[in-house]
Order: structure tokens, then sequence, then C-alpha cells
């Protein structure tokens, strides 16, 4: 519990130097959160099915960018976009997810590092794709999605037609009532969904499945000697990790409204781990509410330290610094003290 | 007509024999005892019946199994608790996280269909907890258990585990034989008694039991009947009432050793104590030595028997300062720092772990590199001197090699092959030679001959026993097949929960053994 | 053709075929190949300490050293401070190194106690706490009281620049030692001699009593043990080894590119060194010399020839999507092998 405390202390002092409106701060980090949770919420499984921080959730977000290029070559936008962006990744991730799972299957004690890497080899394949294939092996019919030379994705594709979909899907505006005018600013529609999520999720913990999975990751052995397929429950959790992940970077980039092909998806991984860990979980137990808690603190982390940076050192530079320090710094944190645990709960000679 | 039938069943580990034509059955409601020393085959032959994946992984088995008549082939623990087996372990099968609900129901959860089961499959129906609770109350209450069922199995003590345990496999609707693996060793001795009392009410259910213990007291106490196996074979399978505790121990352990009982006379034992430990403690997990005293004579063999777990295997480790240790050391005279292996080696004492793949090779290092570290880290031998620099001395390195690989008759495809792919015994004659290069005057040897075939265990033991004679080394040589321990030893200690038991010589009776190794008073067995 | 890739190795076999058909359409496409060969050099030699950072790691049992930019940390602010007090030359690189070599045996030490502490998840573990100290660094960067204007922003801005120029200090010196022509191709006989040396340090120190009590820690911790071995003192020394291997390394490679990198350039250091030396076919557990030059070799010929090749017959970015890809394939590759097999 130690952690948030530590890192609420470090938000409300920070805040301090920002001298940012309360008002502006909360807007900031209602918009925040309903656009990382579910990414944050995709990492769930795979610690309690005793694979660890799950860094290849970032093919899971290529996926879901795959997904937004299409309906993007077929401009089609607006609420269908994203649904079918939705359905469109589902198929893609659940491939990636389980090829990862496949691997990681055969890296047992290696995962994070193993998914690590994965996440980087799977980013080459990817450029590989989209900048030497689209246009020649793949046709584009969109040509704006091209680069000048006619062969490979732009670097930035304009997400304007799905811009807000689900942010924005109950168009509160048309109602003439102050209320709901005011309830039109947020984007109600992606809470509701995230909140489906974690309601899903929830469900699923509490199903046979779910059950498998716990006694998956608490035991391998005991798991397998009550028959319990351990090698299928562990892919399936990472295909449903891969899958979360993929509809949470839609909904990331529906809220941006544009996506850098070759960079949004590179973060999504380190971004998602450390919000978790920020929220006291661990590499072996995570719940929807470190989940919650953890996005919270890390992102108004994010929000303040540059003006916080400014303000303290004079320095914008610093806070920037500091917030990928952050990031970093708490997974490293985790990870040590973690294997730390390890060593402990040993007996001694006294004992005998 | 019998339960189960076991038919001629045999089974190879590589190179090795470990069952060999072993057939016996056992009748509805009925306590059957298993009884066999270490390494006797009890464990293949479980792991057999229960469908472990380690059988199919190694080549299956030989031999029919029939369950009520019917043809039984396990292929996986599924396809056993289908039929109605039931096991449980040695260790505790148990999530320590889950709670005894959980437990008991793991992987047999009681679920209700939902909407989204109904699209995705079964596996996503909901966890009928009420149920699983009810079942888990009903099976624990069948043990005369009354305890909470939603109390997590973390920290609950060790009796209680077992209990839950058999509550587990008795929840099993068609349950009809439950296999207990050595199920009193963890219980205290109240526990352990109204273990037995439970035992005895399950038979009455009609559910046989097979019962896998070494307290042979117990065994006599509560089975009808009794089958007892050494060396992968069958020796008896008899009716308790028929048979004394005296009678069992004998057979387990007896065997025609062929005395070729090494010309005594020309080895000389002295009166001087070589090693002297006094109230020796080691914390090796699993082989406790809790208080040892021991003498050791300068140019004997010591043998040091056991069954598994009691600490024998703990001595040397501990001597060695390979695993945490509290006492008195004397060698010679001089006392020994203890948790120090370095000082160990220094005093001129040599160690073959019994773990020799783990803690005796370095698998990925050739052979002459394996057989020259040693001497080289401790002793500084195989260097030359550059200046400062002490660098490895290859051509020295390479002719000692070529000795050890001609003397011990090491099959290898030269001194450069790494030593992961060499056979079980030419692995253990690599780390004798490894032993042998620090010319040590005590050598302490644990489990030389396991997973070993028959032929080069006999090469070991002889190779031994030349040490000894031609160099006289003094032997203390550790290890779970008593029959090499007679073979070979002067005298042989026998310890039980991780103290030394008795010390007989190796002619002393069969019965003799057996009763010590099960923990019986000396006095008891000298009478 | 089966026996030949088991007894190059499958990673290799397949770079090596690939290379062939790099240098086939380098060719074809009339690519000078001694302009090739001279960069191959030159990028050999830029490199290989770095790869050579990687094999005390590995024997001494931490595996991978993911925290290579522990080390680069060091070895960038030893330049640092020989161009503050402007020194230039051989006097220039020898006093970096100096600096250099000496923070990075205090850090390694401290870094090797922590590994210490967490046996089993040295490679995550170190690849964060890298993470981590690159980007406290890049704060240290921003404050560093550093005053000669060839590292700090000429005006505006804070703290040191991105890329310092070295065309004034240390550029070339090794590069240009003793340097001759076979042909046209160039020959850096300075920074080929210079990693020679450490090479040969590193194999004299792999055959003495102490280099070996460290491999033999590493490669069976419980055998050392039992063998007298303090095995968390093997670990600690391979780690500052590796750490001090780093330092140097990334003043040679600075010399060679003629600037030093600054900022969040050290970040991802660790993965073409560790791909490296597993392309050259070392295990997790097992690495030796002939790793490094057979690893860097190919390694470094893939991206020198890959570069030109590609864009001619496609995008820039290309050569850049290669390393990407092989490198982290390499490492992929070594994660999920089982012990005991070869790379």
């Amino acid at each position: 519990m130690i952690v948030p405390i530590v890192f609420l202390v470090i938000c409300i002092v920070g805040s301090f130097f920002t001298g940012l409106p309360g008002g502006f701060l909360v807007n900031e980090m209602i918009v925040r959160l309903s656009r990382n949770l579910i990414l944050v919420l995709s990492l769930l499984l795979p610690v309690i099915t005793g694979l660890g921080l799950n860094f290849a959730i970032t093919l899971g977000a290529m996926a879901g960018q795959i997904a937004l290029i299409i309906i993007t070559n077929f401009t089609i936008g607006g609420t269908n976009g994203l649904l079918l962006s939705l359905l469109l990744s589902t198929p893609f991730a659940i491939i990636f997810g389980f090829i990862v799972g496949k691997i990681l299957n055969k890296a047992t004690g290696k995962e994070m590092i193993t998914s690590m890497v994965l996440g980087f080899f799977a980013n080459g394949i990817y450029q590989l794709v989209f900048l030497l294939m689209a246009g020649t092996v793949f046709p584009i019919r969109n040509e704006s999605l091209l680069l000048p030379s006619g062969v490979g994705i732009k670097n930035t594709v304009d997400l304007a037609g799905i811009k807000y979909s689900l942010d924005h899907l109950i168009p509160f505006d048309k109602i003439d009532l102050p209320f709901f005018q005011w309830l039109s600013e947020y984007p109600v529609c992606t809470f509701l969904f995230t909140l489906l999520i974690f309601i899903l999720m929830g469900y699923f913990l509490k199903t046979k499945l779910g059950q498998d999975m716990r006694a998956v990751g608490q035991n391998v052995e005991v798991a397998a000697v009550s028959g319990i397929n351990v090698e299928k429950t562990r892919v399936i959790s990472v295909v449903i990790s891969t899958v979360l992940a993929a509809w949470g970077q839609i909904i990331f980039l529906q809220n941006i409204g544009t996506m850098n092909t070759y960079g949004s998806h590179v973060q999504v991984g380190l971004f998602a781990v450390a919000s978790l860990l920020v929220g006291g979980a661990t590499v072996e137990k995570a719940s929807w509410k470190e989940a919650l808690i953890g996005t919270f603190l890390f992102h108004f982390l994010f929000v303040i330290s540059p003006l916080a940076g400014q303000n303290l050192f004079g320095n914008a530079q610093i806070g920037e610094y500091f917030r990928v320090f952050i990031a970093y710094g708490v997974i490293g944190l985790a990870l040590v003290l973690h294997a730390w645990e390890k060593d402990k709960a040993k007996i001694t000679i006294s004992d005998i | 007509m019998d339960l189960l039938q076991m038919k001629n069943i045999s089974k190879n580990f590589a190179e090795n024999r470990v069952l060999n034509d072993v057939s016996f059955s056992i009748k509805e409601g009925e306590v059957h005892g298993l009884v066999g020393e270490n390494g006797a085959g009890k464990s293949t032959l479980m792991n057999i019946l229960f469908g472990m994946p380690v059988i199919q992984s190694t080549g299956g088995y030989e031999g029919e199994i029939h369950i009520n008549g019917k043809t039984f082939n396990p292929t996986s623990p599924d396809n056993a608790m289908d039929a109605g087996i039931g096991m449980v372990h040695q260790e505790f099968m148990l999530i320590p996280g889950f709670t005894i609900t959980e437990n008991i129901k793991l992987n047999r959860e009681k679920t209700t269909p939902t909407f989204l089961s109904k699209i995705f499959g079964k596996r996503l129906e909901k966890l009928d907890l009420k149920s699983m609770a009810k079942d888990a109350k009903a099976a624990l209450k069948k043990l005369d258990m009354d305890i909470d069922e939603y109390v997590p199995v973390a920290g609950l003590p060790v009796g209680y585990m077992q209990f839950i345990e058999i509550a587990r496999e008795i929840d099993k609707t068609q349950l009809k034989l439950l296999i207990l693996d050595e199920p009193t060793a963890v219980l205290t001795e109240s526990e352990a008694t109204r273990f037995l009392e439970v035992i005895k009410k399950l038979s009455n259910l009609g559910i046989a039991i097979l019962f896998i213990s070494h307290r042979l007291d117990e065994i006599k106490k509560i089975t009808d009947s009794i089958t007892i196996i050494r060396d992968g074979e069958v020796v008896k399978t008899i009716n308790t009432d028929d048979i004394e505790i005296n009678e069992i121990a004998g057979l387990m352990v007896g065997r025609e050793i062929e005395l070729s009982q090494k010309e005594k006379d020309e080895r000389k034992i002295e009166d001087e104590d070589i090693l002297d430990i006094k109230n020796l403690k080691v914390n090796m997990p699993g082989e406790l030595v809790k208080g040892l005293n021991l003498t050791v004579k300068k140019g004997e063999i010591l043998g040091i028997g056991g069954l598994a777990g009691q600490g024998k295997i703990g001595i040397a480790n501990g001597i060695m300062g390979l695993y945490e240790a509290s006492g008195t050391i004397i060698k010679q005279g001089k006392k020994l720092l203890l948790n120090n292996p370095k000082e160990a080696l220094h005093s001129s004492i040599a160690f073959l772990s019994e773990d020799r793949r783990g803690v005796g090779l370095l698998l990925d290092h050739s052979i002459e590199f394996n057989i020259a570290f040693s001497s080289l880290e401790v002793q500084g031998k195989f260097l030359k001197k550059i200046g400062s620099l002490k660098l490895i001395d290859s051509k020295a390195v390479r002719k000692h090699a070529l000795k050890m690989i001609e003397d011990l008759d090491i099959r290898c495809t030269g001194p450069k092959q790494n030593t992961r792919h060499l056979s079980g015994g030419n692995q253990q004659k690599v780390c004798i030679a490894r032993a042998l290069t620090l010319e040590p005057d005590l050598l302490l040897v644990s489990e030389p001959t396991r997973g070993i075939d028959i032929g080069a265990k006999n090469l070991v033991l002889d190779t031994l026993i030349s040490l000894n004679k031609e160099f006289g080394v003094t032997i203390i040589i550790t290890s779970s097949e008593l029959g090499e321990l007679r073979q070979i030893s002067d005298r042989i200690a026998i310890i039980y929960d991780g103290k030394v038991a008795g010390i007989l010589p190796p002619n002393a009776s069969d019965v003799d053994f057996g009763l010590l190794m099960a923990g019986e008073d000396i006095e008891k067995v000298v009478d | 053709m089966k026996e030949l890739i088991n007894k190059v190795g499958f990673p290799r076999f397949i770079i090596s075929v690939f290379l062939i058909c790099l240098i086939m359409l380098a060719i074809y496409l009339k690519i000078p190949l001694s302009g090739l060969i001279s960069d191959i050099l030159v990028r050999f030699g830029m490199n290989a300490i770095l790869v050579l950072a990687m094999i005390p790691g590995i024997q001494s049992g931490i595996g991978l050293n993911f925290n290579i930019p522990l080390g680069i940390i060091f070895g960038l602010i030893g330049a640092l401070i020989s161009i503050e007090f402007q020194l230039s030359g051989f006097t220039g690189l020898f006093v970096s190194i100096i600096i250099a070599v000496s923070l990075a045996i205090i850090a390694g030490y401290f870094y090797g106690k922590m590994l210490n502490k967490i046996k089993g998840d040295e490679m995550t573990v170190g690849n964060y706490v890298g993470y981590s100290i690159v980007s406290v660094m890049c704060i240290f960067w921003l404050v560093a009281p550093f005053t000669s204007p060839e590292l700090i922003w000429a005006y505006g801005g804070n703290g040191l620049r991105v890329t310092v120029s070295l065309e004034s200090s240390i550029a070339h010196v090794l590069n240009d030692f003793w340097h001759f022509y076979i042909g046209s191709v160039r020959i850096p006989t300075g920074l080929l001699l210079f990693f020679g040396f450490c090479a040969f340090i590193i194999w004299i120190y792999s055959r003495s009593s102490k280099g070996l009590s460290m491999i033999v820690a590493g490669s069976n911790p419980q055998f050392a043990i039992s063998n007298g071995i303090n095995v968390d003192k093997q670990r600690i020394k391979g780690t500052i080894i590796s750490t001090v291997l780093a330092a140097i390394g990334i003043i040679i490679y600075s010399q060679a590119f003629g600037f030093l990198q600054l900022y969040n350039a050290p970040l991802y250091s660790a993965m073409p060194a560790a791909a490296a030396i597993l392309i050259g076919g070392a295990t997790l557990k097992k690495a030796t010399i002939i790793h490094v030059l057979v690893g860097t070799v190919l390694f470094q010929s893939l991206l020198v020839v890959a570069l030109p090749v590609v864009n001619i017959v496609a995008e820039g970015s290309m050569s850049e999507v290669i390393r990407t890809i092989v490198s982290n394939g390499i490492i992929l590759y070594a994660l999920t092998r089982k012990e005991g097999e070869l790379a």
C-alpha cells in the first residue's frame, strides 16, 4: 500500500507548484482516465495467470491500429467506423495473442523480458509491413494514407472520421438542457464502455475459466495435477489481454483523433505497466482497484510534472524527463522488490 | 471380483529397469499396504496407475491394468480420476491462496450456465460458490472435520492440509480407490491416530485404500493385506494377519548379497578417529539433520543409510558447508570451520554430491576441465605462471585427464567432450576423477549409483573400494540402497529423524536394518 | 545441408544467407565494395567493445547485461570531463577512459550487489534499472555544471547539447592512428588494435585462475559453491568488468562516430550488443571472444550492406527496421531455447 501513498504525496505536493486551476486538472484527468483505463485493465489477466506483466500488449495496440488503418483506407467514419474497427481488430488481436502466448509458454520463468523483447520484435515486423508492403503488396485505396512515394503508410494518420465517436456516442449536446450540455463535454460513453469491461472482468474472474487462471497463477504444478490444461489457460489469458489492448488502443486513439502510425503503440506497454504498478500492484497480484488508482496517479503526475518542473527548477524539460523517469523507475523498483521478496521466507538453523 | 488388478507391470527409464513384472490386486473396501525401500519402484508404480505425464514421456509401460475387470490404460491424471482413482501425494497439492472449498473443488467446480457461457462455452459458466461450499462441507464432515470452509489454506496446520486433500478425493463421487503416499509422514502422533481412524471409516464406506508407508507399525495396524516390493519386483503379497513386523522389515531390505566381502584383513582400520561429529544440525530442506553424533575411524568405509527425508543426505552436505550447519566437527584433532566449503576442501575432504548433474558437474564444459577444476581452484594445481599471471596449463590438464579417462575407463569421445551427454555411470566417473585429483584423505560419497545401470554400479563401487584399499582414503558413503552399503561398508549407520538410530555391522540381519530404518529403538532391535 | 545448418547454427545460417544475398545485390547494383568493406571495418571496431562487454556478464552468470547503459553513462561523463578541460587527441582519449573506468568500477560494484539480491531476474530488472538511470541522467545533463562552449547550447536552452561534436577533441584519434590503405579499402589500424588489446585482456583473464572461478560460478553456481567459490563475489566481478567495458566501449564508439550522444541515446544501446553476441553463437550461459568476433562482423556487415542496398530498392528507414527485427529476433530466439541447447 506504500507505493500509491508515496505517489499520492508526490502528486499533491507537485500540484501545489503547478498553479494549475483545479477545474482544469479534473477535466484533464477525466479525459485521461477514459482513454487509458482499458489499456491498463488489459494487463490484469496475465498477472493473475502468473505470467507477470505482459509488456507484449504492444501487439494488441498494433492490432487496434491495423483495424484503424483499414477503416481509414475505406474511409468509413463515425459510429460505424468505430464499431467496425473494434470488430476488425479482434481477429488480429486473437492471432497475435495466440502467438505471444505460445512463445511465452516456451520461455517459462522469463516471461516478462520475453514479452518485452517480443514487443520490440513485433514493432520491427509492423514497420516492415506498413513501410514496405503497404501500397505494393497490399493495395491502398485511400491515397491520403500513403507517403508521397506511393509506398508505405504516412507517419500520421488523421482519424477525424472517428474522433470522439465513442466519447460522444450519445448526443447529449442535442438536448437543450444545461445539465446535458455540461455532460456532453465529457466522454460519457467511453466511461460506460470501460465500466462494462470492468464488470465483465469481474464476472469473468468468477467463472470456471477465471478460477483456472487463478489456480495456474498460484501454483502451476497443482493446477496441472488437478487436470487443468496449464499451457492452454495461459494462452487464453494472453489472448484476452491482447484483445483488450487492441480495443483500448482504438478507444485511446478515437479520443486523440490522430494516429502516429509508427509511434502510438510503442510506449503502450510501458505506460500501462507503470500505471498498474503505481497503483500498488505487484508482478503477482493485481486487481481492478490498483488499475484504477494507478492510472489516476500516474497520469496526474504526467499532467503536472512539466509545469511543476518549470516552476520548481525553471525548466519544463526537467519535469518531462522526470515523468519518463517515473515510468521506468517505478517498473524497475517494482521488479527489484518482487525479486527481493522471493528471497525471504526460509527457515533458519535455529528452527531445527 | 477384484476392483483393481495390475498384471505384469514393467517399466524402464532409459537403460534402467525400475519395475519388473509386478502384479497385485485390491478388492473393494480393502486397505492394502505397499511397502518397500526408497527406489524399490513404489512411486513409479503409482505414477503409472495415476497416468502421470512422466510415464508417457519416458516411453509408457508394459503390462495390463484392469479396473472392475475392464482394461484401463491411463494416459493422463484425468483418465485416472474418471476411473475413480484418487491420490493424495506426498507433497501437498493444495493452492495456499485458495479457500478450503476452492481447493476441495479444484477443477471440479460447480457452475451455473449464464448468457455468456451459452455463447463462449462451458468454461465461462459462473462458479456456484454456495453449492461448492455445501459439497466441501459434506466431504469434510465425512472426515469428522469441523472447520470453516471459507478459510484460505495458507496458514492452516499441516495436519489439516492432509485432511483437506483427502476430503478433495472423497468429494469425487465416483471415488473407488484412494492412493495415499506416505500420508502420516508429516503428521503429529495424535493427528496420525485420528488419520488412521478416518482410513478405517473410508474403507467401511466401500472405498479401497492403497496405503504406502514406511511406518511398519501403521501398516501392520491398519491394512488388510500387504504387498512388499524390492528392486522393482514383488517379493510377497500376504494377509496382514499372517506376517509380523520383523518379517516385513526383513523382506523389505533383504537381498542375497554375494558377500564378495572384500578381503577385509588386508585393510587396516586404525583406532584413530578421522572425524568426530558432535550435535550436528543441518538446514537442508527435506533432509534436516537434527543434532547428530558420529565418529569415523581412519581408513574405514562407513555407510550411512536410512529412508528418504530422514536426514542422511544432509550430513555430507552439512560437513562440506553447502547447507547451513551448526555443531562441532573435529577432523584429526582440528576443529573444522562450518559453513565454509573452501575450509572443508582445504582440510582434505572431498565430496561426490548426490545431485550429480546439478552440483557435481559443469554440464557444458569439457571432461578435462571438470576433472581438473577443483584441484585448480582449491590447490592451485594445473596453473603456469607468466609474470604475476596464473594461467591454466592446458597441457597438464589434458595429460591428467587422459590418464584419468584410462584409469577409470571413462567412455567418451575424448577429453574435450562436454559432460552433459555422457551416460550416468560415466558422469559419475568424471566426478570421482575430480575428487581423486584433489587427493583427499576423507571422501564423502552421496548416492553414488543413483540412476546408473547395474553394470556401471559395480564399477563405481569397485573404484571406491580400491581407493580405500590402495590409497587409504577414508570413505563415508551415503546411499538409499542398503544392499550396496552392505556390500562395501565396514559399519553402517542408520539415520532416522535427523539422528543416528543405530550402527550395525554389514552382516547384521535384514530384520534389524528394517526396524532401525522404520524408527524402532536400537535397544529393541538388538534384543 | 542439414548438417551444415546444425554445424553453423540456425541463426547464423539464416543471417549469412541473407548477407550473401545482400552482397550479391550490392554488386549487381554496382555499389563499390571497397567502401562497404571500409565501413564494415570501422563499424566493427566501433561496436565490438560494447559487444565484448556482454562476455563477463554471461560468464559470471548474470546473463545478458541489459544494463549496459550504466557503463555508457560513465563513459560519456569521462568524455565530457576531458572536453571540459580542453584535452584532445590521445591525452583526451586516455583521460576520458581513466575517469570513465574509475566511475564505472564504483557503479558496477553497487549494481552487482543489487543483482545478487535478485538472482533469476537479472535481465528484466537490469533492463529497467538501465532505463531508469538513463532517464535520471537526462535530468543530470540538463543541470550539469559544464561550461565549455563545446558542450552547452550556444544560445538559449538549458544544459548540455543533445549531440556534442568531438571534432576538436578526440574524434577519429584511433581510426586515424597508423591507418593505411589496401587498394581503396581503408584500414583503421588504431581502432582494430585497441579492440584487439581489450579482447586479449578478456581472453587472458578467462584463462587465468581468477577468471576461471568466475566462469564456473556463472555456469553452475552450486558446483562453484561446492568448490569453495564465493559466487556472489564472482558475479560482482563480472558486473564490474562488463560495466567498465561498456564505459570504454562508448568512448571508442564516440571517437569513431565523431559525436557524443547524450540524453535518450543510451536507452536502446543494450539490444544491439546483446544481439550481436547471440548471433555470434553465444548462449545465455556461455560466451567467448569468437562469438564476439563472428557476431559483430555478421551483424555490422548486415547493417552496412543493407543500408545502401535498401536505399536503392526501398524506403530509407528500412535498414533500421532490419536492425530491429534481426536484433530482437535473435534475443527472442535465445530466450526461448532450453538449457543445454545450442544457439
